[in-house]
């Protein structure tokens, strides 16, 4: 027997009915298409997660005003005043704490030139860009000095940058914000999106203490909205969060029984549940994707089995004239295997175009990678071998008489 | 092998002994019913013999006939083919039998549908391993041979029965077969063309040898033959002349 010649039987087979042999090949190409698109909407998910993971910086706590107990509602952690400027620069003093960065924010109005933008103006320490590992593209960050002294000078997120000066350098500029003059001291490199979805990017970066006595106005000057406070290593976390626990605790005079008025939290905690989640939606979109291929397959198996009874007749006159088992099974699961490949093939066409689609109509970042790709077909045609065997050996198994008297 | 004949080509190509065939049906009535259809059909045909097989309806000809061409199995008795205890062959070494040492032709011609005469001639070539343009040169010349040169392109539902037949029989010869096992092969086709496929036969076995084993419900295409074996209700009641 002579294998190319049955690879050239099953596709004579399949041309012969060109509109079953394509309605079939839908069912795979779908199923294909699905699994290619929804593991490239999970990975770009991760991928998302773990981009502005890694834009957060490393050993990091938030610390929040507020409490954040179980019991009755109580102010909700961030609304309240509690943290003050003194806090942070003691917390910035404890053993295991290497850097602190004290933050407030608020939006406001932005222009220059007839450009105006609304948006995040978050006042800091210089300490800030080191905590978040966030450097310049372009000039300069604020000094030292500029924090004490409270000057006028702002540091701007690209998509502030592009949308105020487009082309221009806005590095030693003057733009307004809330009317006052502040001088661009530089353009910070790009961020991305941070966990909660935001654009890090849409921004600016004023020092604290301009912000707290010329922009902002606080009633309560001194308070911060929050404070982001890194580590000296992963190994000090823990010894961390219970040094700044005591600390906040004994400064604001709590007694022993008492709920915190402020909250800590280990951003590494919360990054592993982001990445879980992450990680749980991509193999539940794979799980979904898997079951219109295993449909996919049915569908195979289904016609391969009508098609094994019509062509009952056919089978008896092959081994009649001399196929033997294996060349009848060869060919019914070249059948099978065909439709799974060319399937499959434009299955994965189909997916990586949607995948494409989805990521620029909803603004999505979908990754596909080669692996991804190989999986789907190897499984497109795992599944052809698997739903197409048993109606091959169906047909192999006929006695020749039997299938020759088959009307 | 369980091959009895030491010397295979002194004996007998085809030799049948005690041959018995069982059906068992479910009726669906009372449970499976058997009933027996060939009762120790005994049986040698040499080569180069030239044998119609007649009897009435349901007299087990047709039973003989696959049985003869390793489609189906005996209930009992023995078949040795060419020297070969059939009973012995497993399935790959049957399909091969089948595929070089057996050729068909049916009744209902049982072409490949939707393939092209020279296709159709051709498959069986495939299933030795033979290439497909040496294939397609052998097939052309067989169809050549019984006259069909011009329609080697045609496929079977745009034949006469007449040209359907020959292909058939062109397909069952593409392998140089030493037995074509012929059932009923003119019963679909007038007296006319009916002489004309047994003139094809006729000359295959006189020019080439070929043994023929052929079953007929008709005395003239008996008369063809050197040798008429009659079926009555599975049993041998006739071996001999022609003209009983
Ligand atoms: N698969 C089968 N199952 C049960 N009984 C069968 C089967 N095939 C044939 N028979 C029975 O065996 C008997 C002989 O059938 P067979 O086809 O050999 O007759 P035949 O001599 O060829 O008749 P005809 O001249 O009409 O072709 C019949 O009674 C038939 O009903
Ligand atoms: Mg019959």
């Amino acid at each position: 027997m002579n294998l190319l010649a049955i690879i050239g039987e099953a596709l004579r087979a399949l041309r012969l009915n060109r509109l079953r042999t394509g309605l079939t090949m839908l069912g795979m190409i779908i199923g294909v298409a699905a699994v290619v698109l929804m593991l490239s909407i999970g990975q770009g998910a991760q991928t998302t997660v773990n981009q502005a993971i890694a834009s957060m910086g490393s050993n990091l706590f938030i610390v929040l005003p507020g409490a954040t107990s179980s019991g009755a509602m109580r102010q909700s952690s961030g609304s309240a005043q509690t943290l003050t400027l003194g806090d942070a620069q003691a917390v910035a003093n404890l053993p295991s704490i290497k850097a602190v960065a004290p933050i407030i924010t608020g939006t406001a109005q932005l222009n220059y030139g007839a450009n105006n933008w609304s948006t995040v103006v978050t006042g800091v320490t210089p300490d800030y860009f080191k905590v978040r590992n966030w450097s310049t593209e372009d000039g300069e960050v604020f000094s030292d000095t500029d924090f004490r002294s409270a000057a006028r000078v702002v540091v701007l997120g690209q998509v502030i940058a592009k949308n105020l000066f487009g082309d221009e350098d806005p590095t030693g500029k003057t733009i307004r914000i809330k009317k006052s003059p502040f001088l661009v001291t530089g353009v910070l490199a790009a961020k991305g999106q941070s966990l909660d979805g935001r654009d890090q990017d849409d921004s600016v970066f004023i020092p604290l203490t301009t912000g707290q006595r010329q922009i902002f106005g606080s009633q309560f000057p001194g308070t911060i909205r929050f404070m982001m406070v890194q580590g000296k290593s992963t190994e000090v976390m823990e010894e961390a969060e219970s040094e700044i626990n005591q600390l906040l605790r004994q400064r604001h005079r709590l007694a022993e029984g008492m709920d915190s008025d402020f909250t800590v939290r280990n951003m590494a905690a919360l990054a592993a549940v982001a990445t879980g989640a992450a990680k749980v939606m991509s193999l539940m979109l794979g799980a979904i994707a898997s079951v219109s291929l295993l449909v996919g397959g049915i569908g195979i198996m289904n016609i391969m089995l009508v098609s094994v009874t019509e062509r009952t007749r056919e089978i008896g006159i092959r081994m009649a004239i001399g196929a033997n088992r294996r060349a009848i099974l060869t060919q019914f699961l070249l059948e099978a295997l065909v439709i799974c490949i060319l399937g499959g093939l434009a299955g994965v066409a189909l997916g990586i175009g949607g995948a494409w689609a989805v990521s620029q109509a909803a603004d999505m970042v979908v990754v596909i990678t080669l692996g991804m790709v190989g999986l789907a077909f190897l499984f497109a045609s795992a599944v052809g071998i698997f739903f197409g065997f048993y109606p091959a050996r169906k047909a192999a198994a006929l006695r020749p008489v039997e299938a020759l008297r088959y009307e | 092998m369980a091959s009895v004949q030491p010397d295979s080509s002194a004996a007998p190509l085809i030799r049948v002994e005690n041959l018995c065939k069982t059906y068992s049906l479910d009726n669906g009535i009372n449970g499976t019913v058997n009933s027996q259809v060939l009762y120790d059909v005994s049986l040698n045909i040499n080569r180069g013999e030239f044998v119609a097989i007649m009897g009435h309806s349901g007299s087990g000809k047709s039973t003989l006939m696959n049985l003869l061409g390793c489609l189906d199995t005996p209930s009992s008795g023995h078949y040795w083919l060419a020297g070969r205890d059939v009973a012995a062959l497993a399935e790959n070494e049957l399909a091969r039998v089948r595929n070089h040492t057996i050729g068909f032709v049916f009744q209902g011609f049982n072409l490949l549908k939707r393939m092209t005469a020279l296709d159709n001639v051709a498959t069986p070539l495939l299933y030795a391993g033979v290439g497909r343009a040496e294939s397609r040169r052998r097939a052309l010349e067989l169809l050549r041979q019984t006259g069909l040169g011009n329609f080697a392109a045609y496929q079977p539902n745009q034949l006469s029965g007449g040209q359907q037949q020959r292909v058939a029989i062109s397909r069952a010869l593409v392998n140089n077969p030493q037995l074509i096992l012929a059932d009923e092969p003119t019963g679909n086709l007038d007296t006319q063309t009916s002489g004309e496929i047994m003139a094809v036969f006729e000359r295959l076995n006189r020019e080439q040898g070929i043994t023929i084993v052929l079953v007929t419900h008709e005395n003239d295409i008996a008369a063809y033959a050197h040798r008429l074996v009659r079926l009555k209700d599975g049993r041998v009641v006739h071996d001999g002349g022609v003209t009983a």
